[in-house]
């Protein structure tokens, strides 16, 4: 096989999604030793072109880049930013526009599609782009900022090309703030996969979400201004409409122009000829993707190229696979629309029938289409309520097993169908994963999770309709192994935190061991003590060493300080928002002085003090608060800091004055109980020096209000806070934040931070809007009143405790001997502070036993 | 340094028994620190009125914090998690019921006894 002798080498060119996938597929299943090139055009590592629209929504490039390790495997070289400029089958070489010869033993063209404009005059002024790479969509942002600065209005903005790719785009103008209209020159929205009625229902559900929908219209010309931004469009009708930004989505076009120069077998309407095992005509060149022409068909969906790179690979190793032909069924990834169209949705299979289900009112148009008899279903369309096409789709083909009436009813109609999913059902078809195939993750490889099943099968890891059908296959084989999903907290509560809030909240219960009586078993744990308190403290609002609950919290809440690995502690007070004064700073120096404590300033923008005795305690918190200080909750699941850059009071560059709103946001949400820490940030303009994006919630200042970003994370598992909205004014701002908070604290699990937490909420960021801004679940009014009781009753924990003599007595070093210091702690100098000493120093002798107050040699 | 005065009325207490405090000083379900002549112990007055002390050191972590854990049960026995890494022990026998992966080791414990209010300590090995 190999021309070179021992080990064979395959060149691919293109490094988009289907290159990945093929490069992938092809070590994962061979020790051979395969050497592999990879040549692609575009300076990135290969992403996620089909979640392209989420970098809208807040993704970053990195966020969407595909699994690293296939290309970062030593047999793969990967040349990116490198253009294959032509093919020379002579030599079996590529010579890439650097002028590199690249010899190869097959090669494997992916090259994809481009993406078309429209051939009228001015498709190229300024403001008029495509929608296919990520260097398009981040040109489209900084031109709709850009632009809509420069004329000091939001934009109006025309997608040219009404099919699933221009819906996208025009939601994503939509979420840029662009007044949008959807310019189609055929008669209906997506024609390509609906017929008219449902064309019909789709355009009514598109002028719902506020996007003006043209049919029927076709694009003559687009107008500029002098300096050749584009201003306006004619249509054919002699309308001319004014726009500021012109995204085309009028199809692609096959990259085939290296096929065409090497004299390959091309398709007249483009794309490489190849046949059932991914062949060019010639015999070491393969074709795959969008690239590859089979039936004299092209398609732009990425389940058959995938389809095409994994019988592409099997190929390669000498085995036998064949590409079964194009599966044209879609769903639509426009939030709040849905719609989706698969198998034979128009009815052209000879007898076909169809059922349909129509509620204009509710906007939903329902077509089954299936075998002459009623029993096979072949195709269907789906329009305002595609909840169904996860469990239908994979039935395309096999007996519908009822009556098809019944799939089309409303969704609490009937149960959808999917447990009895026959395993060889194709469930994920961006990944190729069957119904077998997940049951088997679950099985054999001990998988108990949508999460696990995912990471082991890949399917849902794509486009991710697929996710809730998998999450209804996983949940019914659990039960079936009897290990059904087990969300119990700990051995004293079978149920799960959130379950749990619900029934302390319902039940009225205040008290611990009320709760334990009536819903766990014996006396609790580390586990479910301190989530009770949590919970019981975000629903009464007391101090949380009140009574019986303070025998709850981990010693860290119950002595309102950190625990130390010696068994000494920290104490931080709060500094909202980083800001301090010089007088607030002399006395924490002085007080660490009095006290021996080693002091560091944290990466929260504010002073540790470090090795403060349990006794010690009360003494220098009472010269905290004296001096106007309160606790800074570092111990508790709670409120943290919220990070501030400095912001327009100084900076040159800051819109909004980000210290002030942290400060405010610092002194609002201070003693929050919550599953687990809360952390904001905010920065006074997009250059970031807060790291807002990296905080529970993250706000950033613009011109035109606050940003403002949910569900960051550093820590273990970093994870970028994602938009939720812009441009809020202060009191929007401070509502959106209460209720976020509050819906996380009313239901995340124990110990989970809102980047998991947000990861697992069905619906995602759309669904969260909806809860905050739309109050979908009705239940606004209970978050905000949580939140008015939080602020009513917040007093500062420390303060409250020097008051209560009772309190204080849990500072006692020793019940028998109050003030006598824990006669192990031995400390030694380092940089000039006191640092805990080793063992070996301890046995050495020379280190400094504590005593009632502690002076550091230096 | 003992914060007890003996009512003179008190009953002797028999040889090896030490008074540390009255139970009233301690709180049901979580712990306190005491002084044993120069050994740290840490005692623990259960929801049923029992009351226990082991070493206040946590073998895990060498820092004597034991007293600081959080009380809880584990089946039948009742339970200290560690403050710093959390095994959890049994209170009655010492026995660490949760090693957190780590290899077992085991409280010293001391007989404890409330007597007119008074919890006392036996010292020694009879
Ligand atoms: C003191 C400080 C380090 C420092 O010297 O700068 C610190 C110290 C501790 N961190 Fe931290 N973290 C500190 C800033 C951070 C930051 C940076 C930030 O807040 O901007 C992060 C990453 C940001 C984030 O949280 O997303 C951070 C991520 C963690 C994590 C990982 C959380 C996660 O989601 O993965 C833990 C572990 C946990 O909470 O379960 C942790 C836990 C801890 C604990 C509580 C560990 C422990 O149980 O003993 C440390 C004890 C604090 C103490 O004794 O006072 N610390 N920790 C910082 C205190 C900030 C403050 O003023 O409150
Ligand atoms: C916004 C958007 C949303 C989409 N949504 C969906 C969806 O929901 N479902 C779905 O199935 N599909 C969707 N698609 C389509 C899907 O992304 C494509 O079908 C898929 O990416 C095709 O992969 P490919 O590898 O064949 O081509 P591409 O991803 O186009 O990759 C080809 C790569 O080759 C490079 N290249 C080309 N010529 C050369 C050369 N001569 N030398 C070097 N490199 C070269 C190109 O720069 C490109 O990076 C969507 C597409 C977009 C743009
Ligand atoms: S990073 Fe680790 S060592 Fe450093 S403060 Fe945080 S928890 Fe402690
Ligand atoms: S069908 Fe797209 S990820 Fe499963």
């Amino acid at each position: 096989m190999s021309s070179t002798g021992t080990t064979p080498h395959v060149v691919v060119v293109g490094a988009g999604m289907v290159a990945h996938r093929f490069v992938e597929s092809l070590l994962s299943r061979t020790d051979e030793q395969w050497r592999v090139t990879v040549v692609g055009e575009e300076p990135r590592h290969p992403y996620d072109r089909v979640g392209l629209t989420s970098f809208f929504a807040g993704a970053s490039a990195t966020d969407l880049e595909l699994d690293p390790s296939p290309l970062a495997d030593e047999r793969v070289r990967f040349l990116r930013g490198t253009t294959v400029a032509r093919i020379d089958r002579e030599d079996a070489a590529v010579v890439t526009d650097r002028g590199e010869h690249i010899e190869y033993d097959r090669l494997v063209l992916a090259t994809g599609s481009y993406a078309a404009r429209l051939a009228v005059d001015g498709y190229d002024h300024d403001g008029c782009f495509v929608y296919r790479t990520l260097d398009d969509v981040e040109r489209l942002e900084r031109y709709v900022q850009e632009r809509s600065t420069e004329l000091g209005r939001p934009l109006v903005g025309t997608v040219i090309g009404g099919g699933l790719l221009g819906l996208e785009a025009a939601g994503a103008l939509q979420g840029l703030g662009v007044e949008c209209t959807v310019v189609q020159s055929s008669d209906r929205l997506m024609s390509a996969q609906l017929d008219l009625p449902a064309g019909d229902a789709l355009r009514r559900l598109i002028e719902d979400r506020g996007i003006r929908v043209r049919t029927s219209a076709v694009t003559t010309r687009l107008d500029a201004d002098r300096d050749r931004h584009v201003v306006g469009l004619e249509l054919r009708d002699g309308a001319w409409e004014r726009t500021d930004v012109v995204v085309f989505t009028v199809g692609v076009r096959p990259r085939d122009e290296l096929a065409r120069q090497a004299g390959l077998d091309v398709d007249p309407r483009g794309g490489i000829v190849i046949d059932d095992g991914c062949r060019t005509s010639d015999d070491r060149i393969l074709a795959i993707g969008e690239v590859a022409s089979f039936g004299a068909q092209c398609v732009g969906l990425v389940a058959p190229g995938y389809a095409m790179a994994e019988v592409a690979a099997t190929r390669l190793l000498g085995q036998d696979a064949a590409f079964p032909g194009f599966d044209l069924s879609t769903k639509l990834k426009l939030s709040g629309v849905e719609v989706a169209s698969f198998g034979d949705a128009f009815a052209e299979t000879p007898g076909a029938l169809d059922v349909v289900y129509a509620d204009p009112i509710a906007g939903v148009y329902k077509k089954l289409v299936v075998s002459d008899d009623a029993k096979t279903l072949l195709g269907g369309i789906l329009v305002g309520d595609a909840s169904a096409y996860g469990s239908l789709r994979p039935l395309v083909g096999r007996a519908l097993g009822g009556d098809p009436v019944a799939y089309l009813m409303p969704q609490d109609g009937v149960a959808a169908p999917t447990g009895d999913l026959p395993d060889d059902a194709l469930v994920c078809s961006c990944n190729s994963v069957t119904a077998g195939t997940i049951r088997s993750a679950v099985h054999d490889e001990g998988c108990t999770d949508v999460a696990a099943v995912k990471a082991c099968t890949k399917a849902g890891a794509a486009c991710g309709s697929c996710v809730m059908t998998m999450k209804k296959i996983v949940g019914a084989e659990l039960a079936k192994t009897g290990v059904a999903l087990s969300n119990a907290l700990c051995e004293h509560f079978s149920m799960s935190r959130r379950q749990l809030f619900d029934a302390v909240r319902v039940s009225g219960l205040q008290t611990f061991s009320g709760v334990i009586d009536r819903f766990g078993t014996g006396r609790g744990c580390d586990i479910c003590k301190p989530a009770l308190a949590s919970i019981l403290s975000t629903l009464t609002g007391r101090h949380v060493l009140d009574g019986e609950n303070a025998t709850l919290q981990d010693t860290n809440d119950h002595v309102m300080a950190n625990l130390q690995k010696d068994g000494s502690y920290s104490v931080v007070p709060r500094i909202p928002g980083g800001e301090i004064t010089p007088e607030g700073l002399l006395v924490i120096g002085q007080v660490a002085q009095d006290f021996g404590l080693y002091t560091k300033i944290t990466g929260g923008q504010r002073i540790d003090m470090f090795g403060a005795r349990l006794e010690q305690l009360p003494d220098i918190w009472r010269r905290l608060v004296d001096a106007g200080f309160e606790s800074g909750h570092a111990y508790g699941k709670s409120l943290r800091t919220v990070k501030s850059c400095v912001g327009s009071t100084w900076c040159r560059y800051g819109v909004q004055d980000s210290v002030g709103m942290a400060v405010q946001l610092e002194l609002r949400y201070r003693g929050l109980r919550s599953p687990h820490k809360i952390k904001l940030g905010v920065s006074g303009c997009a250059r970031e020096c807060a790291e807002a994006r990296g905080k529970d919630v993250g706000v950033i200042a613009t011109e035109a209000g606050w940003n403002m970003y949910v569900g960051g994370n550093g820590g273990f598992t970093p994870r970028h806070a994602v938009l939720l909205a812009e441009g809020l004014d202060d009191e929007g701002l401070l509502r959106a934040i209460d209720r976020f908070l509050m819906y996380y604290i009313f239901t995340a699990d124990r110990l989970q931070r809102t980047a998991p937490w947000f990861e697992d909420l069905e619906g995602g960021i759309d669904e969260l809007r909806r809860v905050i801004f739309d109050d979908s679940l009705g239940i606004c009014d209970d978050l905000d009143a949580a939140m008015a009781h939080h602020l009513d009753a917040y007093e500062d924990e420390w303060k409250a405790t020097l008051d209560d003599p009772e309190k204080l007595r849990r500072f006692a070093s020793f019940v028998n001997a109050p003030t006598t210091p824990d006669p192990s702690l031995a400390y030694t100098a380092e940089r000039g502070q006191p640092r805990p000493a080793t063992t070996e120093e301890r046995e050495a002798g020379g280190v400094l036993i504590a005593g009632t107050t502690l002076e550091v040699r230096r | 340094m003992t914060m007890v005065a003996h009512e003179a009325d008190a009953p002797a207490l028999p040889v090896g028994w030490a008074a540390i405090c009255r139970v009233s000083d301690l709180e049901v379900e979580r712990g306190r620190a005491a002084l044993l002549g120069e050994t740290q112990i840490a005692l623990f007055l259960l929801h049923s009125g029992r009351v226990h002390a082991v070493q206040n050191l946590d073998p895990y972590s060498g820092a004597h914090v034991i007293s600081r854990g959080i009380v809880g049960s584990r089946q039948d026995a009742p339970t200290v998690a560690s403050p710093m890494y959390k095994q959890v022990f049994d209170l009655r026998t010492g026995v660490c019921l949760d090693t957190q992966g780590k290899e077992p080791h085991t409280l010293r414990v001391w007989p404890a006894a409330v007597q007119n209010g008074i919890v006392c300590i036996r010292q020694e090995q009879p």
